[in-house]
């Protein structure tokens, strides 16, 4: 049986274990340190966790302040309200200072589920992504996860970490290899590519595998940086197969798909068909239903990949 | 006195910058003079030719439009040189309108967004505490400022964290660019609202350099709270014409005006 762990769990694990390595690391959360996991960072290293209180905007400031005198700053919350509530301080206290903050933001997308859309991020790797100097990752599963932690850490500027609530497919082994700014192909094929990211490239594979019953060759490629994204994997894919499709839990509009679209638009003009929510809010309800009434199901990565 | 000799020539250079610019803001940057000469000639561990130094005193002006004091003072103490504030707000130039860390030697934190400066500090505060490094936090924060929410966050978080090692300013000129303070959204009484956040407050006249050492040392020595040092100012100080006038918010002096103040002031526009 596949093992099943949420982001946002091995998100804890790796904090406290960068804590044990590097005293530099400190971490911040706004009230939602046991959702968000940071909690277990906390109960190890007590003096060097700060609870901002409901306060975003301060969680993000405050960050930015420990970053100047050498600290690394791992900063939570919701994505909803860390992206949202706190853009504007992101953008000018620490992208454009290009301070070491790493914001690692939980509960993104529609797998929030039953907290509805005021809770549903689906337009922070849209935000973030647009941000100079800032790096957007966007792991598939717990151990993709940990290695995005590991390597936030190591890199020096402005990091976002997108990661979810719900328990997700573990779908590496320990031979995984994570890099920021490296796709990985998952599986071979020529006929169509499926580039997803996040929860979602779980979704991708099963599609792969279903359209491989129907005679389909589908390439999965997993995009776990979005910004820098790996340009060259994606026009190898826009070149040796006939379409790209884009599978996020995230807004179609500048999320992946439009990352992956200005790709090949400017470099090797392909069909790019994007699947992610259209133009929309969630609702409540079970996240893994809600991705399936949003189009996110893997009938429709199907359905869609026929079309190319 | 040597201070009021060096407040001078910072308020002449803001003049002649601002008058080179076309655009900036003179009217909070010289109602802050005294406390920025007190600051950085006498109470600050700096050192300009090591501006990075980790054991310094950190300075954040949280209100970031205030760079005309802010740079006519580091270029006086020696961080850069003063033929530099020919080219603020120029393109391509180090001096950009609001401070900007990463290129300009002695800007500690990188503000000009309202509201965020006094979170920075509050972070340099902690980490201060975290490593325990005896260097102090300095912070200016405006009063139209404080019609920010972020700086009630911030300030709630530095009484929280007791930090003891952050003394603030709060520039009191009365003035934001719309109007008087207590027209627009009144902050009073700012005293009693950041006592209630759990902060030690000092009120001082802000121009007087006896009453802002003697409200450094007091927030010194004081233990467990963070210090708000409200500074009754006066907008546009040492030039008649700007004195407490909105429209000297963020409007450059004409070579005529420039001329004017310069003659106040006691400096020449090409001395």
């Amino acid at each position: 049986m596949t093992k099943m762990m949420a982001t946002r769990d091995a998100y804890g694990e790796a904090l406290k274990e960068l804590g044990e390595i590097n005293e530099n690391i400190v971490v911040l959360d706004a009230d939602l340190s046991g959702s968000t996991k940071t909690s277990v960072f906390q109960k190890a290293f007590p003096n060097r966790f700060f609870n901002v209180g409901i306060a975003e905007q301060n969680l993000i400031g405050t960050a930015a302040g420990l970053a100047t005198a050498g600290k690394i700053p791992f900063a939570s919350s919701f994505a909803m309200f860390a992206t949202g509530r706190a853009f504007e301080i992101i953008r000018n206290s620490v992208c454009y200072p290009k301070l070491n903050v790493k914001i690692a933001a939980t509960h993104a997308g529609l797998t929030v589920g039953e907290d509805g859309a005021t809770h549903q991020a689906l337009e922070d790797i849209s935000v973030m992504r647009s941000l100079p100097n800032m790096v957007v990752l966007c792991p598939a599963d717990a151990i993709e996860t940990k290695q995005c932690i590991y390597k936030a850490a190591e890199h020096d500027g402005p990091v976002y970490i997108r990661l979810g609530r719900a328990k997700v497919p573990v779908i590496f082994d320990e031979n995984y290899k994570f890099e920021i700014g490296k796709g990985v192909q998952l599986r071979e094929g020529n006929d169509v590519t499926i580039i997803a990211t996040g929860v979602m490239v779980d979704r991708a594979i099963k599609a792969s595998e279903r359209l491989s019953e129907e005679g389909i060759s589908a390439r999965v490629i997993n995009i776990s940086t979005i910004k820098p994204i790996d340009k060259d994997i994606i026009i190898k894919a826009a070149k040796e197969t006939k379409g790209i499709i884009t599978v996020e839990e995230h807004s179609i509009i500048g999320g992946l798909g439009s990352a992956v679209a200005e790709v090949v638009g400017e470099n090797h003009p392909t069909r790019v068909i994007r699947i992610g929510t259209m133009d929309t809010f969630g609702e409540s309800g079970d996240g893994f239903e809600l991705l399936d009434k949003y189009g996110l199901s893997v009938d429709n990565i199907v359905n869609k990949a026929k079309l190319l | 006195m040597e201070l009021e000799r060096i407040a001078k020539d910072i308020r002449v250079n803001i003049i002649k910058m601002l008058e080179k610019s076309k655009s900036g803001h003179p009217g909070g940057s010289l109602s802050a003079v005294e406390i920025f000469t007190a600051l950085y000639f006498k109470e600050m561990r700096i050192d300009p030719e090591n501006p990075k130094w980790e054991d310094r005193d950190r300075f954040v002006l949280s209100k970031g439009h205030g760079t005309p004091v802010l740079y006519a003072t580091l270029a006086e103490r020696g961080f850069f040189p003063k033929e530099e504030l020919n080219n603020f707000r120029k393109i391509s130039s180090m001096l950009q309108g609001h401070p900007d860390m990463k290129e300009i030697p002695g800007v500690d934190m990188t503000t000009g967004s309202l509201g965020q400066g006094l979170a920075a500090a509050n972070g340099m505060a902690l980490a201060g505490k975290l490593d325990n490094k005896d260097y102090r936090v300095y912070a200016m924060i405006g009063d139209g400022e404080s019609q920010e929410g972020m700086i009630w966050e911030a300030a709630m978080l530095a009484a929280h964290y007791k930090l003891d090692n952050l003394t603030v300013f709060l520039d009191h000129n009365g003035l934001q660019i719309d109007g008087k303070t207590q027209d627009i959204m009144n902050i009073e009484p700012i005293d009693e609202k950041f006592k209630a956040f759990g902060w030690h407050v000092i009120k001082i006249n802000g121009h007087s350099f006896d009453e802002i050492f003697n409200a450094i040392e007091e927030a010194k020595n004081t233990k467990g709270n963070p210090t708000m040092i409200i500074a009754n100012t006066i907008k546009g100080k040492g030039v008649s014409f700007m004195e407490d006038q909105v429209g000297w918010h963020g409007k450059a002096p004409s070579e005529e005006e420039a001329a004017k103040a310069l003659e106040e002031l006691g400096g020449g526009l090409n001395d």
